[in-house]
């Protein structure tokens, strides 16, 4: 299972990639795979703002649904489209090519809540 | 004890496998103090001595079998092929549970999906369930899937009063818990009034077609308006009047709802019926109920299963948007007989009978002495008579004539007292039309 | 199990001590049954070497030519009116179709499906027992089929008569004085029910009561109720014994609970051991209680919930009384009440308007809504065609035989439990109630799961049982026999449970191809829900 230690993560295994006051968000590895064939994808639209701890879209595969929660807060700028026709790319790059939305970060000390690499790797070692 | 088919001996085998002496000592766990209650029900019949009580309490009641019948009001007395009956008979169809493991379920898989094509050509949308309670429920699934459509942010419903009565009570007992407001059928509204109501707080805006005083309102700008202000427009529809008349999708219809027991399933005391509902795809992940989809077996074979599983509660649980698990299924089968034996050609002359038919009876009354029917705008084959007297009393006179007329609207509509609501099927002969004329006048 | 090894001590026959199973089964490798050939050719066994069929059966649309019929309907015996040009639809596409054509069609695709009336049905929490034929006879009575639903009360006497008599039988199976038997189906009598647990704190003032606990074992159509009703659900863990945790359930119950919705025997089919403490705990903080009466089965003439404290339940007329399930539905989902909920009933019930004069004479039976009513859930009076068939089944089996129901439910569902105890791990091993629950895997053979030994059940000529509930027991497998059964049919089964156990460690490939003798084999789900195929028929040209 790949961690990347590049990103943060949260309880709902949602990853986030804070660069500057821009953040990239996605859905780790573990999600990937526990969810499986993922087959349908979706996100807000760009402009919307929306707080820490929401849901900001819903990821399904076949026999399985998820709601997607923000690590952090802010206002979507960018939403990865050729993602929602492809959302099988998740479950083969979820890092990379499966990227979710950006966001403009409205707190960054938010993110002191969320977990490294490394205790993410213990929690899901414990699941 | 005819249904279980143990012998004292097989009882007694089965008891030492398990280790115990009695049945009862199987229970030990229930508490003590409540174990083994009386139960205060008579004694066990034979199968021919309930068969003839139940024959006596059939015989009691006032039927479209023995008496010739104008009311319809949400439920219509058709012609129904024998084929249906027949078919549904077959234990392989009735006798399965819902098809979750699919390569034993073949059958029933793939008659919904051609009751959902067929529900799809007949009201103009892409995508159908495999069914809901009925009519009514129907329409309720439908507010929760605007509301959805809404993100939850769009929190007014307008119902036309057009819309049957029962329908809407259903639609606001289902919404009690919710934070919907649900506006527009309380008065007399029409169209243009429920299209004031739209603003951009409005989840959706339904409307009957035809309504329920049998008519077609003129919907040549309904929807365009509704999507404007970015509202569903939402159909409760008879099936029947489909065949005639233009789709929902032709005028613009994103979710159709309606009841399905005018398609070959018998009026029944009001159920099982058949609750049918179809939208656009971009709605599909949004409804509620099972789907069945196309796909392939591992030897590349053309089979069905049910799909888009994760919106359903087994899966999603409490966010789940409706709770429903068992449907109609077995309805829904009957309609899909009923739509391949009458077809592209039988429909159609099915619903010209009634709207003939219906014609002719309209005229006839309208013409007696104390009577008039709305003929305001296009009807189906259900009209609005003006009585001289209470409807109950018109009623009565025409049962002691053995016709069972129509519905009392005073009840549901406050300025419609002495107003009638009568239906007229194919199945009313040129005949029974006179007769009823003919008791009227007498009345 | 404390009784395991205990001997029976009630004398037996000589060969009766052996009461497992010993019936072989011959592990089926070929297509044994029912394999439809291609689309063309008609049920008789195959040529040697037949192509793989590409389709079961043709659609009914691709069956069809331009111009058939399939009805002759009568012609017109009124002058023609007027049609509204302007208003009509143009072309409508549906099948065009021969009788013959559309009753081999059906026919076939019937005979593409497992059920009842072709073999064993074991799907646990769904009460597959025979549905009697008689019940199929009585509810197509012309006086019930063809008896509009808003027909006056005077006319729909019998109806009425038998709505109310149901009613009163259901109640007294129960041990609720109040039913409703509007419901439509399960998942309706549970709303109906949590929406009366809403009016009745709302119309005592109690607003505070949000939440509806939920054991993490409940059925999924629970949890989603208590959302449409607009709760929140709140789970709560199961002890060792798979019992709700009465710790957990202490600390959850405070003035926020509105009450508990709980599933008597539970869904592991276990009689809850601590039923009064937990009905005492919830009802000490203002709460109600709820039963999901799914599993009615392993109740009738054993224990009446209403009497145990329940304030509401629901009863599954399509589990507990026969009525059939029809491929998904139609079902009935009646409630029952107690007097505390009896004003929030849902409508229309049945009700004596007027007692009768005489005793010679009947009373007048009318239809009422209840006080301070949740309100309508359907339109009309409920599924009644359920109703009449519900009514035929307990009047032919009367008092006795509601209670030999339940004991041979249970009976049946014990007497498989201890067979299989020994291939297949049991949670929670101890006398179960109508069914029970077993892990469908064993540690040696990790890859292979519960879906795998459903699948090949499918091979021996069985339906599968429930797969993956409760979700709280891995690889769950729930196992419902039903009273109506034999022993023989149980022993067979037993025997190819046995067998696969078997195979799953020898030869575990038959296990992961399984099935090879269903009229298809596995198929590509993931397909159907990324290609999303759901309708047969061209988009009209209208819409483009
Ligand atoms: C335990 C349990 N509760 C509730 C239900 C829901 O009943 P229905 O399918 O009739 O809505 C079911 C049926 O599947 C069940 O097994």
């Amino acid at each position: 299972m790949k961690i990347p230690t590049d990103v943060k993560y949260t309880k709902n295994d949602e990853w986030v990639r804070i660069e500057g006051d821009t953040a990239t968000i996605g859905i780790s590895d573990f999600a990937q795979d526990a969810l499986n064939d993922i087959v349908y994808l979706e996100l807000p639209d760009v402009g919307a703002a929306i707080e820490q701890g929401k849901a900001f879209g819903v990821v399904e595969s076949v026999k399985a649904a998820s709601d997607l929660y923000m690590p952090i807060g802010g206002t979507v700028t960018e939403v990865n489209k050729p993602l929602v026709d492809e959302p099988e790319t998740i479950n083969t790059d979820p890092y990379g090519k499966g990227w979710m939305i950006k966001i403009k970060v409205k707190n960054a000390a938010e993110a002191d809540s969320l977990m490294d690499s490394a205790a993410y790797e213990a929690f899901c070692a414990d699941r | 004890m005819s249904y279980i088919p143990h012998t004292d001996l097989e009882r007694q085998q089965m008891l030492a496998a398990i280790g115990v002496t009695t049945i009862e000592d199987l229970f030990e766990a229930v508490p003590s103090s409540h174990r083994f209650p009386r139960l205060n029900l008579p004694a066990p019949l034979s199968e021919m001595e309930v068969s003839s009580e139940l024959q006596a309490f059939a015989e009691a009641n006032e039927h479209a079998g023995e008496f010739a019948i104008f009311r319809g009001a949400g439920a219509y007395h058709h012609f129904s092929p024998s084929a249906i009956n027949h078919l549904l008979l077959r234990g392989e169809f009735y006798t399965a549970y819902t098809p979750y493991q699919p390569e034993l379920s073949q059958g029933t898989l793939q008659a919904t999906f051609e009751y959902q094509s067929m529900l799809c050509a007949l009201t103009g949308m892409d995508a159908a369930n495999a069914s809901h309670y009925d009519g009514a429920t129907s329409l309720a699934e439908a507010v929760t899937v605007a509301y959805e459509v809404g993100r939850g942010k769009r929190k007014k419903v307008i119902l036309s009063p057009g819309i049957h009565p029962m329908y809407r009570e259903v639609t606001r007992t289902y919404h009690q818990g919710r934070d919907i407001k649900i506006v527009g059928d309380k008065g007399r509204a029409d169209l243009s009034d429920l299209i004031d109501m739209l603003d951009e707080n409005t989840a959706m805006l339904a409307i009957q077609y035809p309504n329920y005083f049998g008519q077609i309102e003129d919907l040549a700008k309904l929807a365009e308006k509704v999507h404007e202000v970015g509202a569903l427009l939402v159909m409760v529809v008879n099936p029947t009047a489909l065949a005639l008349f233009k789709s929902p999708g032709e005028l613009g219809a994103d979710i159709v709802v309606g009841e399905g027991q005018p398609l070959g399933i018998p009026l029944s005391f009001g159920g099982p019926y058949l609750g049918f509902f179809a939208c656009r795809t971009e709605y599909v992940r949004k409804i509620a109920g099972r789907i069945v989809g196309e796909t392939v077996d591992t030897q590349g074979r053309k089979a069905y299963v049910m799909t888009l599983r994760p919106r359903e509660q087994d899966i999603r649980r409490d966010k789940a948007s409706s709770n429903i698990c068992t449907n109609q299924g077995l309805m829904a089968l009957a309609a899909c007989i009923y739509l391949s034996l009458m077809g592209k050609h039988g429909l159609r002359k099915v619903a010209e009978l009634c709207y003939h038919k219906a014609h002719y009876a309209a005229a006839q009354i309208d013409a007696l002495p104390g009577y008039s029917v709305d003929m305001s705008k296009p009807f189906f084959h259900e009209f609005v008579v003006k009585c001289p007297k209470p409807v109950s009393e018109v009623n009565q006179a025409l049962i002691e004539r053995g016709i069972i007329g129509g519905v009392d609207l005073g009840a549901d509509y406050p300025g419609m007292t002495d107003h009638m609501l009568l239906a007229v099927t194919e199945v009313n002969s040129k005949d029974e039309i006179d007769a009823l004329v003919e008791a009227l006048k007498q009345v | 199990m404390s009784k395991k090894n205990k001997k029976p001590t009630a004398t037996l026959p000589a060969d009766a001590t052996n009461g497992a199973a010993t019936t072989v089964v011959e592990s089926p490798t070929e297509p044994a049954v029912e394999v439809p050939p291609a689309a063309s050719s008609t049920d008789a066994t195959l040529p040697a070497k037949a192509p793989a069929p590409q389709v079961l059966e043709p659609l009914i649309y691709d069956l069809g030519s331009p111009g058939r019929v399939g009805v002759l309907l009568p012609a017109l015996d009124v002058p023609e009116a007027d049609l509204p040009k302007d208003l009509l639809r143009g072309d409508l596409d549906l099948p065009e179709v021969s009788e013959l054509q559309v009753v081999r069609h059906f026919v076939k695709l019937s005979q593409l499906n497992f059920a009842i009336d072709k073999g064993f049905y074991p799907l646990g929490s769904c009460t597959m027992k025979y549905n009697p034929k008689l019940n199929e006879d009585t509810a197509r009575l012309p006086g019930f089929a063809h008896l509009h639903p808003l027909t006056d009360d005077e006319g729909a006497q019998g109806a009425l008569a038998l709505m109310h008599q149901l009613q009163g039988w259901l109640g007294e199976i129960s041990g609720f004085r109040h039913v409703s038997i509007a419901p439509a189906a399960g998942a309706q009598g549970e709303f109906a029910g949590i929406l009366m647990i809403r009016k009745y704190h709302l119309e005592r003032g109690d607003t505070k009561r949000t939440k509806i606990l939920i054991p993490n074992s409940a059925h999924g159509t629970n949890p989603a109720t208590v959302t449409m009703a607009g709760f929140t659900a709140v789970e709560l863990p199961a002890d060792v014994d798979g019992n709700v945790d009465l710790e957990a359930l202490r600390a959850a119950c405070d003035d926020t609970v509105a009450g508990m919705m709980i599933t008597v025997p539970n869904t592991l089919g276990l009689f809850e051991a601590h039923i009064l403490e937990v009905i005492q705990l919830v009802h000490d903080c203002g709460g109600l209680m709820y039963m999901d009466g799914a599993n009615m089965n392993a109740l009738m003439g054993v224990v009446k919930p209403g009497e145990l404290g329940f304030d509401v339940m629901h009863y599954n007329l399509h589990k507990t009384f026969s009525t059939p399930h029809g491929g998904g539905g139609p079902g009935s989902g009646p409630v029952g009440v107690n007097e505390k909920l009896a004003p929030y009933l849902p409508g229309p019930i049945a009700a004596i308007i007027e007692e009768a004069a005489t005793p010679e004479d009947a009373p007048l039976y009318g239809l009422v809504m209840p006080e301070k009513s949740i309100g309508r859930l359907k339109a009309f009076h409920g599924n009644f065609g359920m109703h009449v068939r519900a009514y035929t089944y307990i009047r032919i089996h009367g008092a006795s035989g509601i209670q030999n129901i339940t004991r041979h439910a249970v009976l049946n569902a014990n007497y498989i439990r201890v067979n299989l105890q020994g291939e297949y791990t049991i949670p929670h091993n101890r006398y179960c109630g109508h069914e029970f629950v077993l892990e469908g895997h064993w540690e040696d053979v990790p890859d292979i799961h519960a879906l795998d030994i459903s699948k090949r059940l499918m091979d021996y000529g069985f339906h599968p049982p429930t797969n993956y509930f409760p979700l709280i027991v891995p690889e769950a497998l729930m196992i419902e026999p039903t009273e109506t059964e034999d022993k023989a049919t149980l022993d067979t089964f037993i025997s190819a449970m046995k067998q696969i156990a078997a195979e799953a460690k020898s030869d575990p490939d038959l296990l992961r191809t399984a099935p090879r003798t269903a009229p298809v084999t596995r198929l590509d789900e993931k397909r159907a829900a990324k290609e999303l195929v759901l309708c047969c028929r061209p988009i009209p040209e209208w819409a483009e």
